[in-house]
């Protein structure tokens, strides 16, 4: 088994690093999910600007700054979306859970369209900041410094979010969100603040997220759509509204996505239909989720 | 004769909460049975256990002899257990004719048919039973549009549609006007022979009007099954529902300085430990 | 009714009689609405009728046209095989995924569809043995009737006009069915159809199908049009999301609302799309924002309700 784990192990580095990288974009999907029952399905378009705006902040050159610089934007850009969002889906509260999805996918098709418009249909680079863009020997295989260093960038916005959730007064309130909705509202709390504030944040994570993938993704047309069906299949394994179940979900994918397609390049595809496939036979509401998207 | 129903110590369990508890049932086929019990006494939930909506966590169901236990709500739906809701639960944006019809071309025509169909049959069942519970005028009119009382009606048209053997009510008169109500127990009187029914009302004229047995239940167990004369009289059926079995401790405590209460040498709940009741605890 | 069947008639005779009048060009642009509009309609069954919103359905248009395609590259141009290959091999996908999908409801079966629909673009795209890849599926022979192959472009545009007609009226008569009435049953309450003995299951599972099939009958239509071109993004999450823009446009349940919604939306797309540089698909993508705030009902729902006013009853859809 040592033989099989060694030569492996990148692949199941990569699995670590894409799986931190699919926590950080698909908790904020689950969670607004969770609280506001509205299924954002620009958030791939999120991602989407986060990695252009790495592009254009960086120049295709390896900065600091550049790279900084892009993260502060992307995340600004994530708040201010996720706070018109929210503004956006209120007036179809009563109107169904469709709808909203609905008018988040309007809202995706126009951004993917207009990204396309000002930087074109080429692939573009994204590279590393100055000290991570070389490689790193990790138990004897030379390893990409950066992605490391985004299996860390994961683990401590988990941990972060899972203290909020779990240890604040804020978190429990949103705990209680997920699970009855309308009785939180019945309890006197202005939710709307809060609602707002988990769109946003959720919103802002997945601009980052952007800005971190490029280095690993790069920036390119249609990489919205990849990496929102990704973000579902994550967050329909791990089970809406879940911060736990997010991080499985995402850990599980970056493996299917990573060791998966390294050892069965012919079935990726029919992998990631399988796992999702295997988890709703065993779990319809997904591994942790509380509740399964009303109609 | 074997009962077309029979609940077997059947229990259901919430959590830490036991809604149902325990309840041995036996119901005639033919029969008129009632079930009443104060709010919370479990009677909703024996109805769903019953149609099989859910699932019991112990004891036994039992259809004309066969164990139902694990069989599921559609597939004792079509054997002949049928339920009308407590809160109606209809087809909104369909017309009162198109909710029955959906009834009656499961259990009379062709439901699986990929084609338009005449359907003469089922048509001809909907017009009957849109007449019998007295909704024939409003055949047409939008679900959403229809008054509460007319919900009730097609309610109970809709059950009928399914052909049941066994017909479960669910409060059927609930928010019904008097002449409605009236109008119910008829239809429900005139019901043939070979359905039986079961009916949780809290309207007792009606119960005591249409039932042969009553089932009361309270915190989840039966407390007593008898004739309605016997259940009127128990003493433990009263305080059930009232907290007492004295009718005159509800309204007249002791005064200060009198002997022994009216009504009863047993000491009671309202009397029982009063500082200025002046009694000797009791007797 | 009758008035409704006396105007369906029209249209179609007006349908029939556009090759004799028209360029062409419009008259091929005038096949991919029709084609566009049977997709539109399949899936109005799917979410108009049975209350399921699907946005992977692009995904058996697609199968549908892949399996006409390959069958006349690599097997017989003759109609109606591509077309019956392309139906009974996007049943078969429907099958397969929507055993799965169906199990789910509302907002979760959207999500289920919607990978399930990207991960069988995904497989297109990497098995490029058969499919060409990203590239796509190139050089497919005309339709051939009777051993000639159709040519011209008004012939095409005849064939697909008569196979577009019988997969409408498939979805129309299969609406009108007691099996459609379960459908919208099972739409309004499904908890109740358990109730009333029907299994909701059995019967989303076999709509679920019957919608793929006539996707994929669409998709063969698609592949038997001149110099067509079968790639990934045929069946991937924006034609999807078209479709389910031009049911939410035209009305969803009404069945004629998204064949109009849909014939809209190519035309937006591709009539005046190269107008906007290539990017027709932000004028759809702001027509979707302004068609959930605005359109509650759709096109359709517009002109029911002129109708009703006008003293007319109607069936409840």
């Amino acid at each position: 088994m040592t033989g099989w784990l060694a030569e492996n192990f990148v692949s199941i580095l990569n699995g670590f690093a894409i799986g931190s990288l699919l926590f950080i974009l698909a908790v904020g999907l689950s969670l607004v999910f969770g609280m506001l029952d509205v299924l954002n399905l620009g958030h791939g378009a999120l991602y989407l600007i986060g990695a252009y705006v790495g592009y254009q902040f960086t120049g295709g050159v390896s900065s600091w700054t550049g790279f900084l610089t892009a993260l502060a934007v992307a995340a600004l850009f994530g708040l201010l979306a996720g706070l018109i969002l929210s503004v956006a889906t209120r007036p179809l509260v009563g109107r169904g859970h469709l709808d909203q999805a609905l008018l988040t996918l309007g809202v995706a098709l126009v951004v993917a369209e207009v990204i396309s418009i000002m930087f074109g249909d080429d692939v573009q680079n994204v590279p590393a900041p100055p000290g991570l863009d070389d490689s790193v020997q990790v138990l004897g295989n030379a390893y990409p410094a950066y992605r490391l260093a985004l299996i860390g960038v994961g683990a401590v916005l988990a941990i972060v979010v899972w203290l909020v959730i779990e240890k604040t007064s804020l978190g429990a309130l949103i705990r209680a969100s997920v699970s009855d909705r309308e009785m939180v509202s019945c309890l006197g709390v202005d939710d709307r603040k809060v609602k707002a504030g988990v769109f946003a944040f959720g919103s802002m994570l997945a601009a980052v997220a952007g800005v971190l993938g490029g280095p690993v993704y790069g920036a390119r047309t249609g990489l919205d759509e990849t990496v929102l069906l990704l973000a579902l299949v994550v967050v329909v394994i791990g089970g809406l509204g879940s911060v736990r179940g997010a991080l499985i979900g995402a850990l599980v994918i970056g493996q299917v996505e990573s060791l998966g397609r390294a050892l069965l390049p012919d079935f990726a595809s029919f992998l990631l239909f399988g796992a999702l496939a295997l988890v709703l036979v065993v779990a319809p509401r997904g591994l942790f989720g509380s509740k399964v998207g009303a109609a | 004769m074997s009962a077309l129903l029979e609940l077997r110590g059947v229990g259901r369990t919430f959590g830490a909460l036991k809604a149902v508890d325990g309840v041995d049932l036996a119901v005639e086929s033919g029969a008129r049975h009632a079930l009443i019990g104060p709010n919370g006494a479990g009677k909703s939930t024996l109805f769903r256990l019953i149609s099989g909506e859910l699932a019991v966590t112990s004891g036994a169901v039992w259809l004309s002899g066969t164990d139902v236990t694990k069989m599921s709500q559609v597939g004792r739906a079509n054997n002949g257990v049928v339920q009308t809701m407590q809160h109606s639960s209809l087809f909104l944006t369909q017309t009162a004719a198109q909710n029955v019809a959906l009834a009656a071309q499961r259990h009379r025509g062709s439901a699986r048919w990929l084609l338009p169909r005449r359907q003469q049959k089922v048509h001809a069942r909907v017009t009957e039973l849109l007449e019998a519970v007295g909704l024939v005028e409003a055949s047409s009119v939008v679900v959403a549009a229809l008054s509460h009382g007319q919900r009730r009606q097609l309610e109970i048209a809709v059950a009928l549609a399914c052909e049941p053997d066994l017909l479960l009510m669910d409060e059927p008169a609930a928010g019904m006007s008097l002449a409605e109500s009236a109008q119910l127990t008829e239809l429900v009187r005139s019901l043939p022979r070979e359905i039986t029914v079961v009916i949780v009302e809290h309207d007792l004229d009606i119960v005591f009007a249409l039932a042969q047995r009553v089932t009361v239940m309270h915190l989840g167990k039966v407390l007593l099954t008898g004739s309605p004369e016997e259940v009127r009289t128990s003493r433990a059926v009263q305080e059930a529902y009232l907290g007492t079995g004295n009718r005159g401790d509800l309204f007249d405590p002791a005064p200060a300085n009198s002997g022994p209460t009216q009504g009863g040498p047993e000491s009671n709940v309202w009397t029982q430990g009063r500082p200025d009741s002046g009694m000797d605890g009791g007797t | 009714m009758p008035v409704a069947g006396l105007i369906a008639l029209g249209v179609l005779i007006l349908l029939a009689a556009v090759p004799l009048f028209v360029a062409p060009f419009q008259t091929s642009m005038l096949a991919r609405m029709l084609i566009f509009a049977l997709l539109a309609v399949s899936l109005d069954l799917l979410v108009g009728v049975t209350g399921l919103p699907s946005l992977g359905h692009a995904a058996y248009f697609g199968v549908g046209a892949y399996a006409a395609g390959l069958v006349a590259k690599h097997w017989t141009a003759a109609a109606p095989v591509p077309l019956l290959a392309a139906v009974g091999i996007s049943a078969l996908a429907a099958v397969a995924t929507g055993w799965l999908a169906v199990r789910s409801h509302g907002v979760f079966f959207l999500m289920l569809t919607l990978a399930i629909g990207e991960l069988i673009a995904q497989l297109a795209a990497s098995w490029s043995g058969v499919t060409g890849g990203d590239n796509g599926l190139s050089g497919i022979p005309a339709v051939e009737v009777a051993g000639q192959p159709l040519t011209l472009v008004g012939y095409v545009y005849w064939y697909v006009l008569l196979f577009a007609v019988v997969g409408f009226v498939v979805i129309w008569a299969v609406s009108r069915s007691p099996f459609g009435a379960a459908l919208r049953g099972i739409r309004d309450n499904e908890p109740r159809m358990r109730s009333l003995g029907y299994s909701p299951f059995r019967y989303k599972l076999t709509g679920f199908v019957l919608a793929g099939a006539v996707a994929g009958l669409a998709g063969g239509l698609f592949a038997s049009q001149q110099f067509s071109l079968v790639t990934p993004a045929d069946l991937g999450f924006t034609t999807s999301a078209l479709a389910l823009l031009a049911v939410a446009v035209g009305g969803a349940g009404s069945l004629w609302g998204p064949a109009i919604g849909a014939a809209l939306v190519v035309l937006v797309r591709d009539v005046y799309g190269p107008d906007l540089g290539g990017h027709g698909t932000l004028v759809l993508g702001a027509a979707f924002i302004m068609a959930v705030y605005v359109l509650r009902n759709g096109i359709a729902g517009l002109a029911m309700s002129r109708f009703r006013r006008s003293g007319r009853k109607e069936d409840a859809v």
